[in-house]
């Protein structure tokens, strides 16, 4: 009888620790908007087991077409609305997520470039919550088991490894971004802005339609911009593909509201003046940055461009971007190095 | 209602009361702890760098308003980042009323310490250095406000940048005071800003001492109204040191005040003196550019009531020499590039004036005369520039 009991209560205490496992509930809306900072990313409920990154309701994953690079690392993007709410389409800029909105994306790296089922070991997840005030940009670091990944405001450099795709071992101290690090490419006028969930470049001819069927964005128009995949010669002309990934990844801080406003240099998809796009534009407060070169893009010129030196330099003094880019980008390189030397003065 | 407007404000109150000091030490971990400290400071809040050598490998950021960081003592409290291996900075502050005082920030992979869009910062009993002296591998910029309004840089010593020591950029309302730079490029550099005070700072052993420029296709142009006096602006020699490409690179070693498509710009009662090329260079910006809201020329300048010392014995630009040797071992200690409008100078010196007629005209057409500068009819005194209240008592 008493060992029935027992057994009975341990079955009850196993069902109700199941049930307060941290990852069944649904997502915690009130996490989100609150004005608390949580200690650990289970507490919200965006995956079903930790590191496996299950979604749970309304957490949807979404790839873009052309896509930030950073160190190489393998990514997982996650957007979560609340309940009866939706994303407002615009044309240009990133969609318009209400308050209770989240984007969150995972980092970390597969063990063998080569192998497309290698597993991936995940280092951090960063968060993006949409509260009354604006955008909290949140960095959260995985613990050993993988079961809950916490808090790191400062960030953290973090040793990472991986078999790359010509097979050599690459080793790099990956770093977390801290708090503010996040902001520098998230800053507009000084508010904290998304980067990459625009119709542009959400948009793969399905994915927009998809989302109002599902009830997570208002509307989708049939003409709806797209820009095309970088990488994907077939998509788009050099100079669409091009620019493309210099909207993605320069232009987050190369825009007139951004953390290099100051530089003038501005690299967005709809720039027109050519100047402003770097062509035959002199460095400003490049410092060692310049290479001892006198454009950014000189056309015809990419080993005279300072765009292209910045992009192949390590030294962190010199490196761009500033953040995320210890290792070079061989292929983003490539593509910038025919654009600028297939290029005519007006770009 | 009315308990709700109280508690409000005894809330306030005790915020400030409680505006809390965070004390990080050096040791282990130290750039995570500094970070943290930054991050988690409130508005009001004080984070207290301890003394000794803080080993950091990224650059540290401060995003919180109206907070102070304060070390022990510009030899005590030394931020090192020789082994810098992210960001571009040392330091970088983005946001209001930031007090920064008594630290250092050595070796920085980039600049040593950048504020953007951080209006009435305070730069004060700072030292920013690159203790390998004179390197083209230097940092670009060791005190580095940008993009913002209010401005007061002062007690402060910047060595060995390879571009500016102290640079601020696309401001206005700017004073820097009573600070050391040397080794530098340009010792001080005012550009594409307006309203700056400039003076008592001992600028030496720059390539050149005090640069007021502007500069086309940025966001903020048209940079006017910058007094710069009261300085001891000497010996500025060193070899130009800065990569090229930058505008500083194309700074003659040996000059003491250089002003560039400039308005309204007065240098006064300063010693200048000892500078191979010249003790003052008012010039217009000579490259080409495509920006129809740019205005390359100098304007209204006035040059008077300065000591000048010896200059131009070593000309550092193309066919400085010939010019030096035809006047007999050495040229005018002013230098006119014959453009702009306005140009007064008042000062029992000779002028040389290029005679060029159009920026951008090259040297190769230089028609070199004495030139006569002088005139009562100067252009007006600016106002001096008065920070708000603040500012001043968080200086103090």
């Amino acid at each position: 009888m008493i060992r029935a009991l027992l057994a009975f209560l341990g079955w009850l205490a196993f069902v109700s620790a199941s049930a307060s496992t941290p990852f069944s509930a649904p997502v915690a809306t009130d996490l989100i908007t609150g004005d608390t900072l949580p200690r650990s990313l289970s507490e919200f409920h965006f995956f079903t087991d930790g590191i496996g990154q299950t979604p749970n309701d309304r957490v949807i994953g979404y790839n873009l077409n052309t896509p930030l690079f950073t160190d190489y690392a393998a990514k997982n993007r996650f957007v979560y609305l609340p309940e009866g709410q939706t994303a407002r389409y615009t044309e240009s800029g990133v969609l318009e997520f209400p308050v209770g909105s989240a984007l969150i994306k995972s980092f970390g790296y597969p063990a063998d470039f080569r192998d497309p089922d290698s597993p991936v070991r995940w280092i951090e997840t960063r968060v993006l919550l949409r509260r009354e005030s604006g955008w909290v940009a949140l960095p959260y670091i995985w613990n050993e088991d993988g079961t809950d990944a916490v808090l790191a405001r400062a960030g953290r450099r973090l040793p990472a490894s991986w078999i790359n795709a010509e097979g050599e071992t690459q080793e790099i101290s990956y770093r977390v971004p801290n708090q503010n690090q996040c902001k520098t490419c998230h800053a507009r006028d000084g508010e904290i802005a998304l980067i990459g969930p625009s119709a542009r470049n959400l948009n793969d001819g399905q994915r927009l339609a998809q989302w109002v069927d599902w009830s997570i964005l208002d509307r989708a128009p049939d003409d709806a911009p797209r820009v095309p995949r970088w990488d994907v010669e077939s998509d788009g002309t050099l100079g669409e593909r091009a620019r493309a990934y210099l909207d993605v990844n320069c232009a987050h801080c190369h825009n007139a509201s951004g953390s290099a406003s100051n530089s003038g240099l501005f690299l967005t998809y709809e720039e027109s003046n050519p100047v402003t796009r770097g062509i035959l534009k002199r460095p400003v407060a490049a410092g060692r940055g310049s290479g001892g070169f006198d454009f950014d893009i000189e056309p015809g010129h990419p080993e005279r461009s300072i765009l292209l030196f910045r992009m192949q330099a390590s030294d962190p003094g010199i490196a761009m971007p500033e953040l995320g880019r210890e290792l070079l980008h061989e292929e983003g390189i490539a593509l910038i190095r025919r654009y600028i030397a297939t290029m005519d003065n007006q770009g | 209602m009315k308990s709700i407007v109280a508690m409000a404000a005894m809330l306030l109150a005790s915020t400030s009361a409680f505006a809390a000091v965070h004390t990080v030490e050096a040791g282990p971990n130290a750039q995570e702890r500094l970070q943290g400290a930054l991050i988690e400071a409130q508005p009001g809040d004080t984070v207290e760098i301890g003394a000794g050598r803080f080993e950091l490998t990224d650059g540290l950021s401060l995003d919180v308003d109206n907070v102070t960081v304060r070390g022990a003592g510009a030899s005590e409290s030394i931020l090192d980042f020789t082994n810098q291996v992210g960001a571009g900075e040392g330091l970088m502050v983005t946001s209001d009323d930031v007090v920064l005082s008594n630290f250092a920030v050595e070796n920085s992979r980039g600049d040593g310490i950048k504020s953007k869009e951080a209006d009435r910062i305070t730069y004060d009993g700072l030292r920013v250095e690159w203790t390998n002296g004179p390197d083209a591998s230097n940092g670009a910029y060791g005190i580095y406000p940008v993009e913002s309004t209010h401005v007061l840089v002062q007690n402060s010593q910047v060595i060995g940048a390879s571009d500016a020591g102290i640079y601020v950029g696309q401001s206005q309302q700017i004073i820097v005071r009573h600070n050391i730079v040397r080794q530098n490029v340009a010792g001080i550099e005012i550009e594409n800003s307006y309203f700056a005070d400039v003076f008592e700072n001992m600028v030496t052993e720059n390539t050149g001492g005090v640069l007021v420029f502007d500069l086309p296709n940025l966001p903020q142009m048209g940079g006017h109204t910058v007094r710069v006096f009261r300085n001891m602006i000497e010996n500025n020699n060193t070899a130009n040191f800065a990569p090229e490409g930058n505008i500083v690179a194309g700074v003659p070693a040996g000059t003491g005040v250089m002003v560039m498509a400039n308005r309204n710009v007065h240098v006064f009662e300063n010693v200048i003196q000892d500078h191979g090329s010249s003790n003052v260079m008012l010039v217009s910006y000579t490259e080409a550019f495509d920006d129809e809201n740019y205005e390359p020329t100098p304007r209204d300048v006035l040059v008077q009531n300065n000591v000048m010392g010896a200059a131009g014995h070593a000309p550092d630009f193309p066919g400085g020499a010939e010019l030096a040797a035809g006047f007999g071992g050495e040229i005018p200690p002013i230098i006119w590039d014959g453009t702009g409008t306005g140009i007064v100078v008042n000062q029992d010196v000779h002028i040389l004036s290029l005679g060029l007629t159009a920026p951008g005209q090259p040297l190769s057409e230089a028609q070199p005369t004495i030139a006569s500068l002088s005139s009562d009819d100067t252009p007006e005194m600016p106002d001096a520039v008065v920070l708000p209240e603040s500012m001043v008592a968080a200086a103090q």
